[in-house]
């Protein structure tokens, strides 16, 4: 390979200004560490420094005593444990019918399926439905109204298409029903999309806040990015966050904790992120593709 | 295919048809509460019609064409900056040869796409605080007063549009490396025995070959600017900025949840879905025409 001069130049100031994007990224989380990390008086100072002096786990500590988060760890688990199970089935279900090009009906099924991704009754509707169906302040309003996340679905529906019929074709003729063929045939072969469209599910309950906001009113019902909004936005006194301002050592201030409930919150999906990007990247690659 | 496959195929459906019709039909059919005076003990079809009332109302408000306003120059400032900055991205990461650098940068640069706009919210609101936050520890550093970011009117809006570019600057790219990536290399190599440089062969090979993506993304991209996004304004505003930050769904969430008024809420949010809907099918016909790219 020939390198000029000005390519050379090109190359290094390339990988310096990732470097630097890439620092820039992730240094408002690292200060989010520091402050968690640090007493109340050291935080309380407006100058800029990259590690604790006196690192404390003062505010972890008392994070970790505070009820609700653990009740919203809780809540949050069980809404991933149902939903994503239920999306999954639902998902399969509903789009290997519309994967076969000879059902009868099916493109009346799928513009009326596609349609709802264009247009939608809006909040109010929305929530009076959940209302009326009764599901209000229960874990089902939380679950129920996004079973089927029709994009993941289609992208599903997609990747059914393409697998050759003739494998399907011949379990048939050796007398598999579609129930079987499904289970032992086509599910197999679309393991990494379902890993993706799983994982994809399991991220949108796991950040989800909004409906819990709208729907929940018990607190002890809460998931924890609910939790998370009413301690660190809203300010909440009553979800264990010390609102008082303090620099007195021993007594973590709010920023601290604020910190620290972050840190608590978010260390679950920073840990597994790396080993799970992969499977992120392959289904916006398949989604990106026309079936 | 046999008769009886097809039955059962069609039992299959019937979940999936179900949770249509009930959480996204019923819903549609709901919207009939912006042409009636809802309450809600008569509820959606006991109360009484009561025309266009609401959306009189609704244009004849001031707020209604503000937050209007605030959506479209937020969402326009978003297209204009957040819409270049991943192709870039993209182009930078494609010219780096170590893999192993090229992986450390993207698993950064994604990372804050997989966190919610909450905890978003509250590590940008700490990183840009007047009193403790590292910005204004080196504006002061430098002799300036602190600068009170999320309650300032002027910076408010570059405020979105630069946290909405660090949440999916990176994600976004993802898009563009696919299409780079298929680039055939031998062209490169027949620019290269041509002479030309790094410079030259991004602007007369890297460019053109992705030149369709960039244009399907760019129409998908303005069919989306009624859609506001809901989760970053809401989390990150307060009252002192809401002359210039709120927008359509925060504002249908106030005067709808808050305020309690369900009629005049519901058809601003029928405005606001009609607008995109137009939008949509307007772009994805122009993507259609020019590609054959789209998701069906």
């Amino acid at each position: 390979m020939i390198r000029t001069r000005g390519e050379k130049i090109f190359t290094v100031v390339n990988y310096i200004f990732l470097t630097l994007l890439a620092v820039l990224m992730i240094y408002p989380f690292w200060d989010i560490v520091r402050i968690s990390l640090s007493t109340p008086a050291e935080a309380a100072k407006l100058s800029f420094t990259l590690f604790p002096k006196e690192p404390t786990t003062a505010a972890y500590a008392q994070v970790f005593r505070n009820e609700f988060i653990w009740q919203g760890y809780g809540n949050t688990i069980i809404r991933i444990l149902l939903g994503m199970p239920l999306q999954l089935v639902l998902m399969v279900a509903t789009a290997y019918p519309l994967s076969k090009k000879d059902l009868p009906y099916r493109n009346v099924f799928t513009l009326v399926i596609v349609f709802t991704m264009f247009f939608t009754g809006g909040l109010i509707p929305n929530y009076l439905l959940v209302k009326s169906l009764h599901l209000d302040n229960t874990i089902w309003a939380l679950i129920l109204p996004g079973a089927i996340p029709t994009f993941n679905m289609l992208i599903v529906r997609n990747n059914f298409m393409s697998i050759p019929t003739s494998l399907e074709e011949s379990a048939y003729i050796d007398g598999a029903g579609v129930v079987r063929t499904l289970w032992s045939i086509i599910l197999p072969l679309s393991m990494p999309i379902l890993m993706t469209v799983a994982l994809w599910g399991l991220v949108g309950h796991w950040n989800a806040w909004f409906d819990c906001l709208l729907y929940i009113s018990d607190p002890d019902k809460y998931v924890l990015q609910a939790i998370l909004r009413k301690i660190i936005i809203e300010s909440a006194p009553q979800f264990g966050d010390m609102a008082v301002m303090t620099t007195e050592d021993n007594v973590p201030s709010a920023e601290v904790v604020k910190a620290a409930t972050i840190m608590v919150s978010t260390l679950p999906i920073l840990v597994v992120y790396p080993f799970i990007q992969k499977y992120f990247v392959k289904g916006v690659m398949v989604g990106s593709l026309k079936g | 295919m046999l008769r009886k496959n097809h039955r059962t195929l069609l039992i299959m459906l019937i979940p999936g048809l179900l949770y249509y019709l009930i959480f996204m039909y019923l819903p549609m059919y709901g919207i009939t509460i912006s042409f009636k005076d809802f309450n809600i003990i008569e509820g959606i079809n006991g109360s009484p019609w009561a025309g266009l009332k609401y959306y009189e109302m609704a244009f004849g408000s001031s707020d209604f064409w503000r937050v209007f306003k605030n959506t479209l120059i937020i969402s326009g400032l978003k297209l204009v900056i957040n819409f270049p900055a991943p192709i870039v991205l993209a182009i930078l990461l494609n010219e780096v040869r170590c893999m192993r650098f090229k992986k450390v940068i993207q698993t950064v640069t994604y990372l804050p796409h997989f966190l919610s706009w909450v905890v978003l919210a509250g590590v940008i609101s700490a990183f840009l605080s007047p009193s403790t936050g590292p910005i204004n520890a080196l504006i002061t550093a430098a002799g300036g007063e602190p600068i009170y970011f999320l309650a300032n009117k002027a910076w408010f809006r570059p405020v979105l549009v630069i946290s909405a570019m660090w949440k999916e600057i990176g994600w976004s790219s993802i898009i563009y490396l696919a299409a780079l990536s298929s680039v055939d290399t031998e062209l490169y190599e027949a620019a290269m025995l041509d002479g030309a440089g790094r410079f030259k062969q991004i602007i007369h090979i890297t460019l053109p070959s992705i030149s369709n993506v960039i244009v399907i993304m760019l129409i998908f991209a303005v069919g989306g600017i009624v859609n506001d996004d809901f989760d970053q304004v809401f989390n990150l505003y307060t009252p002192a900025v809401y002359s210039v930050g709120d927008v359509l769904s925060t504002y249908v969430y106030r005067i709808g949840l808050e305020g309690m008024q369900y009629s005049l809420s519901t058809a601003i949010g029928l405005f606001k879905n009609v607008i995109a809907f137009v939008l949509v099918l307007g772009t994805n016909f122009i993507a259609g025409k020019i590609s054959d790219y789209g998701l069906w």
